[in-house]
């Protein structure tokens, strides 16, 4: 399983990256993609929208189902990624790469409460 | 504890994702169910479809058993080998099961019905039985092979295959040895369907397997039957919604005399409602139970996808009577209502767009 070590999990299956602009970059894991599937439609958020942890704010479509995403912490969203969008397989190829959005976090260190990459590997193997 | 098809360990040694299916342990895809999708399309796939059932029917009053049993006509089958699309209907018209009965003899058939409907489909053959015998073959394992090059990589695969089938048209078998060879299938594309003994059924897979026959789960099973129109049991008719509704109408016969369960409710009945298919314009998914708005009153979304040939999302839906192909209607998905054009299916046949 592709859980690397520098990012944090939620147990929804989102991973987050703090990077040193201040902005939380969120994407699914690969084992998130994997149990989609062929992922062929994103429904990103709208720019501007302020989430809460844990809420609803995009949507991936793969051939066999509908799956939620939700904001791993509360922030505002100030970026989509569009050519994931327009290529929904890129998520398969690479979703540490396919990022979703950015968020600016409310409370960066709010990333703190989310999982390791140890802690969200026990998570992933226990479905 | 789910049921196991002969082809289980064949799966498991192929990598296949297994999930659950109307009780049975089936294969999902075997990495990606869209290039599976394509292969089936554009070359040769192959499906485990052993979950289904195969009844044997036999004796004097075969034929006229399935006079009554089934909505479409059996005396159209005068060619031993010739196969039939037809719903089992219950007394209130609505669909106990959609089946292929292949006839041999007027006094031989082989109908071969759903997985997650054998157990009542047996009990309700029987019930109307009467002399008739009525044997279940779980004996038999099939395997359908299907895309435009499925048909030479069989032959290729099975030494006799060729010589046995090479004259049959759509919708036709002949035996192969204790085998039969159909050139039937759910994909919208040529192949076969073998029914073959169990126990020899990995060596069969083996061999398609190295002429070149890829394996193909449940999931392109469904996008190809969608994008081929076919219809769905228990997504698409169920024994609440009758075969009229259920765009099936072309397999019910109302105009010989026999009778048949089921007929005298068809028959006396305008269906308020028919079954169309549904182009979204936009981008999203068509799935299952969606509301539809038409000027002419709600439906609902019964099979919905991403089109893998089309890189766009189809579906069939149950609309109100008076919505025409070409009407443009909304599909409420999630909070949004999208637009999606009326069209008269099957979306792709024989690896071609046709709406």
């Amino acid at each position: 399983m592709n859980i690397p070590a520098d990012l944090k999990y939620a147990k929804s299956h989102e991973w987050a990256r703090l990077a040193d602009d201040g902005l939380v970059t969120v994407g699914i894991t690969d084992h998130a993609q994997e149990a989609l599937g062929d992922i062929v439609f994103l429904e990103l958020p709208e720019v501007g929208r302020k989430v809460k942890a844990g809420e609803e704010c995009a949507v991936v479509e793969s051939v066999k189902a509908a799956s939620d995403i939700y904001a791993p912490i509360a922030g505002e969203v100030v970026a989509v990624n569009q050519a994931a969008a327009d290529a929904p397989e890129s998520v398969n190829q690479d979703a540490y790469a396919a990022w979703l959005f950015k968020l600016k976090p409310d409370n960066a260190a709010d990333l703190d409460k989310l999982l390791d990459a140890a802690a969200y590997a026990k998570v992933a193997a226990e479905e | 504890m789910a049921k196991q098809t002969p082809l289980y360990a064949t799966h498991l040694r192929l990598g296949g994702k297994l999930v659950d299916f109307a009780g049975w342990d089936m294969p999902l895809h075997y990495g990606s169910q869209v290039e599976e999708h394509h292969l089936v399309r554009r070359d040769a796939g192959m499906f485990d479809v052993s979950h289904m059932l195969a009844l044997d029917l036999e004796g004097a009053g075969a034929h006229d058993l399935l006079h009554k049993l089934i909505a479409n006509n059996v005396d159209k089958l005068t060619v031993p080998g010739r196969a039939l699309y037809s719903c089992m209907l219950n007394p209130q018209g609505g669909v106990i099961d959609d089946l292929i009965v292949y006839f041999f003899r007027p006094d031989f058939y082989r109908v071969v019905v759903n997985a997650g409907t054998a157990d009542k489909d047996l009990a309700w053959i029987v019930q109307h039985a009467g002399d008739v015998a009525v044997k279940p073959r779980r004996d038999l394992a099939m395997i359908a092979v299907q895309g435009p090059n499925a048909r030479a990589k069989t032959w290729a695969a099975l030494p006799g295959a060729e010589a046995a089938s090479s004259a049959l048209k759509p919708f036709h078998a002949a035996w192969f040895g204790d085998a039969l060879i159909a050139r039937t299938g759910y994909t919208g594309e040529d192949g076969f369907e073998l029914m073959i003994p169990a126990e020899r059924a990995e060596a069969t897979w083996d061999a398609l397997l190295a002429a070149g026959v890829k394996p193909a789960g449940l999931g392109a099973r469904d996008t190809l039957r969608l994008e081929a129109g076919m219809a769905l049991y228990g997504q698409d008719m169920d024994e609440q919604v009758s075969p009229l509704e259920a765009g099936l109408a072309w397999t019910v016969d109302l105009a010989a005399p026999r009778d048949f369960i089921g007929k005298s409710v068809l028959a006396g009945r305008r269906p308020d409602k028919q079954t169309l298919g549904l182009l979204l314009e936009g981008r999203g998914v068509l799935r299952a139970h969606q509301k539809v708005f038409t000027a002419q009153g709600e439906g609902e979304i019964t099979s919905g996808t991403f089109s893998p040939t089309m890189s766009r999302s189809i579906a069939l839906a149950r609309l109100p009577a008076g919505v025409a192909v070409g009407d443009t209607v909304e599909v409420e998905i999630r909070d949004k209502r999208l637009k999606a054009t009326v069209v008269k299916p099957p979306f792709v046949r024989n690896g071609k767009v046709l709406v």
